[in-house]
C-alpha cells in the first residue's frame, strides 16, 4: 500500500498515446492500484484531501499505462470502469463484446499479457503496464489470423456478437494446449456461450487450426 | 468427427458470409457502438414489487450526484404525446394496452420501467440509479400459473373476432375419442423460458431536431419500429430514422418496440444529447418478452393398428395483466396427421408478469412438444415404432383446409433422416439399449411450420463500374440475409457475389418486413429475385438497342451471363459487357425496384414446411445426468439458397431445442413475484460441452407454388419439435416419461 498519491495523478491527461512506457510509474502505480483493491477508502482519503465528504460516487480519475493491439496508452479513467467499458466507451474498440457483464458468457474476451481474461470482472486501472489484445489486433493488418479465416470458412458464427469472444478463446485454447481433441475443445470453449448454437461449426473451426499445424 | 454431408448432394459450393470478415474482425457495428460526441448514458431504474403503485420517489440523492443530468420517471417525463391524457389513478390499464413507460404511478409487474438516470458516464449513471430512493404501496399479486391455473379463459380479443383461429375448433365425430379402441391422455408443460441472445438489446436514441429522431435500435424490423416510434412521438414517418444493421441474435425479442426504447427516446429528449441505454443481463428477463408458460392437455384415440381416430390438445399459455399474447400452440394438432376427429382449446392466464412474446417457434415448438410426445406415447402403447405410427398417419392432404399442400417432402425427410440416423438399430424396448454404463435412448419427432410470405420490395442498382448494389430494409439478427440475397442476385445478374453489395437494416430503404415467421427469404429472397429480373432485362434491352449489337438477335430464353459478361447463347464466344452498355447510353448507374407479394395461390393451396429430428441421448443410471450424443435433422423448406449458413441455421434451431429440452427455465419467486433466475449462472443456456456434432439435411426441392424462389424459411422449423425428439429419447433410454420441461435430473432419479 501506499499513503502516498502517484505523481502523475496532478498531472493533465488528455489521453495520447504515449511511445515510451515508464518501469518505475508502472510499479509506483501498481502500488497504488492495490491500496485501491485492499483498501478503498484510505485510498480514496489520500489520494483526495475532502474525500470524507464526498459521497461514494465522487470517484476522481486515475491515470495508467495500456499496451492495446501493440500501441502505448497513457489513460486516465475513473476506478470503477472495467476494462471492458474501457475499450468499448472510451477507446471505440467496440470489437470486445458485452453479453452480461458478470463474468458468465465470455463475449468480452482479451487477451491480457497473453492470457485469455474476461474483460468485464476486470477493473481498467488494475491492467496497469500490462498488454491486451483484442480482437481488433488479431488480424496483422489486411490478413486474417488462421483462427479468423477458419471461422469464416467453417460458419462458426451466426448473429456476430459472441464471436470476438470465441475467437479470443480459441485462440488461447490452441496455445494452452487444450485442443487436440473435439471433447477437449468442448471443455475449454465452453465459457464461451454461444446463442445461435454455432458451437459444432466452432470446434471443427478450431481443430482444422489445430491439426492443420497453424499458429495459433 | 461426423461431417455433415448432404443429400442430395450440395447443388454449388456455398459462399461465405458476406460480412463475415467483419464479425471475425469485431468491425461489425452493433446499436450501442454508434460514437457520437456528447453521448450520454442512462440506467433503468425497475420495480422491485409486482403489483402496486409509487408512493414516493426521491430522486434529490441521485440528481446531486457527479454528472447526473437527469432522472426521469412518471414524475418529470417529457411524456409521450401518442399517450391519452393521465388516467384516473384507480384505473388500471384495459386488456390490450402495450405497457406506456412513465406513465402513472401503477406497477403491472416486477421489472417494469420506473425511472431512469441519464448521466455523462456510464459509471456515473450505475451509481447515480442506486441513489433513487422509491417506495411503494404493495397490493397482493398473482404470478404463479399453476396456483391460478382455474381462472384461464378464453381471450378477450378471440371473443370479439369470431374468426380467430383460436376460438374453440371441433371437427368430425365429437364421440370418435370415447369409443376409440385405444386411448391416452397426458398433460405436458413448458416453463416460462427466455430468449436471451448474447447481445443485450440496446438503443443510441438521437433527436437531430425537434421533430426528427435518429434510433441505433436492436430490433427484427427497422420498418415498424420507425411505424411505432412516429406514432408514439406523432412525428411524420420519414421524420424517423431507424437502423439495425447487426444485430446480435434476438431469436423474437426484437419484433416489439418495447418500453425501455420509447424511455431512451424520451431521455434524448429530456437531455437534449444522443442517449444510450444498453439493458443489463438481469433486465433482459423482464424488459423483451418470453416463452410463455404453458400448460396442454392432449387425448388420443387410435384404432389398435395405429390409425388415429381422434385428437383433443387443449392449451393454457400465460399473459400479462394488460396484454394478451396469443400463439400457435395447438394449431398445428389440426393440420399435422391426417385424423378426422379433432378439437383444440386455448385459453389464456392473466398474471401480474410482463407479457410475453414470440420466441422461435412461436406456439409450435409449444404445441409440438406436447403432440409429439403423445405421438411416441401412443407408439409405446401401441407397441409400434413411433416412425412407423407417423406415416401410417400421414396427413397427404390439409385436414384442416381441405386443400392440396403446396409441396410436402415429409416422407422424404423420414426415410433421409432415418437412414442416416440409424434408425433401424433401434431396439424398440425402454432402456434395453446401453454403452460404456451409460443407458442410451433413440427418440424422433416431426416438425413443421406454415408458410409467410409479406409483401416486399427490393431495388437493384447497376453501376456504371459493373458493381451491384441491391437494397431492401429487411434484417439480418443472424441467419445470413445478406448472403443469401447476394446469392440469389448473383444468380439472376450473372455477376460475381464479390461485386454485389447488400444494404438492410436501414429504414429508409425500400419496404421490407421484419425478421421472424421464417418470412425474410420468402418474402425479401422474391423481392429482391424479381427487382435483379427486371433490372436485367432494362440491361438486356438496352444493350439490345446498341448499333450492331450482338443481343439484337439473341432469343432471351438463350441468353447467358458470365461474370458481368452478356453472350447471346451458350455456344457465342463473342460477349457485351454490362460495363460497356452503361457507357454506351452514358448511364452513371440503371435502377429497378420491384414489389413482390403472395397471389391468389395463398387460396388454392396449403403451405407448409415440414421436417424431422433424430436424437440419441445417454443417460446416466445413477446421476440421472443427460447428454444428447448425436442429432440428425431433415428439413423441407422448398429451394435451399445457400447450404451453409441454412445448415447452421438448422444447427442453431436444434440447440435452442436442445436448451429447451434439458435446461431452460425461468423460475420465479412467487413470495415477490420476481425471476430467481437472472443471469446466466441460473439460466442455463446449451454451452459447447452440451452440444455434439449435429448432421443437417436438406431435401432441397423448390416449392413452385409458394414465390419465385421456390424457398421456404427455415429458422423457426429448425427448433419446432426438437424438445420431443430429446424427450422421447429420453423416455427410450429410461422409460421414465417426463411430460415437464426441462428433463432436468431430479425428474430422473
Amino acid at each position: 500500500m501506499t499513503d502516498e498519491k502517484p505523481d502523475d495523478l496532478t498531472q493533465p491527461d488528455d489521453g495520447t498515446f504515449f511511445e515510451q512506457s515508464d518501469r518505475r510509474l508502472f510499479l509506483k502505480q501498481s502500488l497504488a492500484v492495490a491500496g485501491l483493491t485492499l483498501s478503498p477508502l484510505s485510498f480514496l482519503k489520500t489520494a483526495e484531501p475532502d474525500a470524507d465528504e464526498a459521497p461514494f460516487g465522487n470517484a476522481e480519475k486515475v491515470s495508467f499505462n495500456l499496451s492495446i493491439n501493440g500501441k502505448k496508452h497513457r489513460l486516465s479513467t475513473d476506478p470503477r470502469t472495467t476494462l471492458l467499458d474501457l475499450l468499448r466507451e472510451q477507446l471505440g474498440l467496440t470489437g470486445t463484446k458485452k453479453g452480461c457483464d458478470f463474468g458468465q458468457c465470455g463475449a468480452c474476451t482479451v487477451h491480457v499479457d497473453g492470457q485469455r481474461v474476461l474483460a468485464c470482472l476486470s477493473f481498467a486501472v488494475m491492467q496497469n503496464g500490462r498488454k491486451i489484445t483484442t480482437i481488433e489486433g488479431l488480424a496483422k493488418g489486411d490478413r486474417l489470423h488462421p483462427m479468423q479465416e477458419a471461422f469464416i470458412k467453417h460458419d462458426g458464427f451466426q448473429c456476430g456478437y459472441c464471436t470476438p469472444g470465441q475467437l479470443m478463446s480459441a485462440v488461447s485454447c490452441v496455445r494452452e494446449g487444450r485442443a487436440n481433441s473435439e471433447a477437449d475443445i468442448q471443455e475449454y470453449m465452453s465459457g464461451n456461450l454461444c446463442r445461435c448454437g454455432a458451437y459444432p461449426n466452432i470446434v471443427k473451426a478450431i481443430l482444422d487450426v489445430k491439426t492443420g499445424g497453424q499458429n495459433a | 468427427m461426423a461431417n455433415a454431408h448432404l443429400r442430395p448432394a450440395e447443388p454449388e459450393p456455398s459462399l461465405n458470409r458476406v460480412d463475415g470478415r467483419l464479425k471475425v474482425t469485431g468491425a461489425a457495428t452493433y446499436s450501442a457502438e454508434y460514437p457520437f460526441d456528447n453521448l450520454a448514458h442512462a440506467v433503468l431504474i425497475t420495480s422491485t414489487i409486482a403489483k402496486g403503485r409509487i408512493a414516493n420517489i426521491n430522486a434529490k440523492p441521485a440528481e446531486a450526484a457527479p454528472g447526473v443530468l437527469a432522472v426521469i420517471s412518471h414524475k418529470n417525463t417529457p411524456g409521450v404525446p401518442a399517450y391519452p391524457p393521465v388516467k384516473q389513478p384507480a384505473e388500471r390499464a384495459p386488456i390490450g394496452t402495450a405497457f406506456r413507460v412513465f406513465y402513472d404511478e401503477l406497477i403491472y409487474f416486477s421489472g417494469q420501467p420506473v425511472a431512469m438516470v441519464v448521466a455523462q458516464t456510464l459509471e456515473q449513471a450505475q451509481h447515480a440509479a442506486s441513489l433513487v430512493e422509491i417506495d411503494y404501496q404493495t397490493e397482493t399479486h398473482q404470478t404463479d400459473f399453476v396456483a391460478n391455473r382455474s381462472t384461464a379463459a378464453i381471450a378477450v380479443n378471440v371473443q370479439r373476432n369470431k374468426t380467430s383461429p383460436f376460438q374453440d375448433y371441433d371437427r368430425g365425430d365429437p364421440d370418435a375419442l370415447p369409443s376409440a379402441e385405444v386411448k391416452l391422455e397426458a398433460t405436458y408443460t413448458i416453463p416460462t423460458q427466455h430468449h436471451q441472445p448474447l447481445e443485450p438489446h440496446a438503443i443510441i436514441a438521437v433527436w437531430e431536431a425537434d421533430d426528427k429522431l435518429t434510433v441505433y435500435d436492436k430490433n427484427q424490423g427497422v420498418k415498424s419500429a420507425q411505424g411505432n416510434l412516429a406514432q408514439a412521438f406523432k412525428l411524420p414517418r420519414e421524420q424517423v430514422k431507424v437502423n439495425a444493421q447487426f444485430i446480435g441474435g434476438a431469436f423474437g425479442s426484437g419484433i416489439r418496440v418495447w418500453p425501455h426504447t420509447v424511455a431512451a427516446v424520451l431521455a434524448a429528449k429530456q437531455v437534449k444529447r444522443p442517449v444510450k441505454l444498453v439493458l443489463g443481463r438481469e433486465l433482459m428477463f423482464t424488459s423483451v418478452g418470453y416463452r410463455p408458460f404453458t400448460v396442454q392437455k392432449i387425448a388420443m384415440g387410435a384404432t389398435k393398428t395405429g390409425i388415429l381416430t381422434a385428437i383433443t390438445h387443449e392449451g393454457t399459455g400465460q399473459t400479462s395483466a394488460y396484454e394478451e399474447h396469443l400463439e400457435r400452440t395447438i394449431l398445428a394438432t389440426r393440420a399435422m396427421y391426417a385424423c378426422l376427429n379433432v378439437s383444440t382449446r386455448y385459453r389464456l392466464l392473466n398474471l401480474d408478469v410482463n407479457t410475453p412474446t414470440w420466441m422461435r417457434g412461436p406456439g409450435d415448438a409449444t404445441g409440438m412438444f406436447a403432440l409429439e410426445s403423445a405421438l411416441d406415447e401412443l407408439a409405446f402403447a401401441l407397441q409400434l415404432d413411433p416412425l412407423e405410427l407417423r406415416l401410417r398417419n400421414h396427413a397427404d392432404a390439409d385436414p384442416e383446409r381441405n386443400l392440396p399442400w403446396s409441396a410436402k417432402s415429409l416422407k422424404e425427410c423420414y426415410r433421409i433422416g432415418a437412414e442416416e440416423f440409424g434408425w433401424k438399430n433401434r431396439k424398440p424396448e425402454p432402456r434395453s439399449m446401453q454403452a460404456d454404463g451409460l443407458l442410451v435412448g433413440y427418440g424422433m419427432a416431426s416438425s413443421l411450420y406454415g408458410f409467410h410470405r409479406h409483401p416486399s420490395k427490393a431495388k437493384a442498382v447497376m453501376q456504371a463500374d459493373g458493381s451491384v448494389v441491391i437494397q431492401s430494409a429487411t434484417m439480418d439478427i443472424g441467419p445470413g440475409t445478406g448472403t443469401a440475397m447476394t446469392q440469389i442476385a448473383a444468380r439472376i445478374l450473372g455477376v460475381s457475389p464479390k461485386k454485389i453489395r447488400f444494404d438492410l437494416g436501414d429504414s429508409s430503404l425500400p419496404d421490407a418486413p421484419g425478421q421472424n415467421g421464417s418470412a425474410t427469404i420468402p418474402s425479401v429472397g422474391s423481392a429482391v429475385h424479381d427487382a435483379c429480373k427486371a433490372l436485367k432485362n432494362k440491361l438486356l434491352i438496352l444493350g439490345a438497342s446498341m448499333p450492331g449489337s450482338i443481343l439484337s438477335s439473341a432469343w432471351p430464353d438463350e441468353i447467358v451471363i458470365k461474370n458481368g459478361r452478356i453472350y447471346p447463347n451458350a455456344e457465342s464466344r463473342s460477349s457485351v459487357l454490362y460495363t460497356d452498355i452503361l457507357k454506351y447510353h452514358k448511364l452513371p448507374q440503371v435502377e429497378m425496384t420491384e414489389e413482390s407479394k403472395s397471389g391468389p395461390e395463398r387460396d388454392q393451396y396449403s403451405m407448409y414446411s415440414f421436417g424431422c429430428h433424430f436424437v440419441e441421448v445417454h443417460v446416466s443410471p445413477v446421476t440421472g445426468e443427460v447428454r444428447v450424443k448425436r442429432v440428425v435433422t431433415c428439413a423441407d423448406v422448398g429451394k435451399i439458397i445457400n447450404y451453409k449458413t441454412a445448415r447452421s441455421q438448422s444447427i442453431g434451431g436444434v440447440v435452442g431445442g436442445i436448451g429447451m429440452a434439458l435446461m431452460e427455465e425461468s423460475v420465479m419467486d412467487h413470495r415477490y413475484g420476481r425471476y430467481v433466475t437472472s443471469d446466466f449462472a441460473s439460466y442455463h443456456i446449451p454451452v459447447h460441452a452440451d452440444i455434439p456434432q449435429i448432421e443437417v439435411f436438406f431435401v432441397d426441392q423448390p416449392d413452385v407454388h409458394v414465390n419465385p424462389i421456390g424457398a421456404k424459411g427455415l429458422g423457426e422449423i429448425a427448433i419446432v419439435g426438437v424438445a420431443a425428439a430429446v424427450a422421447n429419447a429420453v423416455f427410450h433410454a429410461t422409460g421414465k416419461r417426463v411430460r415437464e420441461l426441462p428433463i432436468t435430473v431430479d425428474k430422473l432419479v
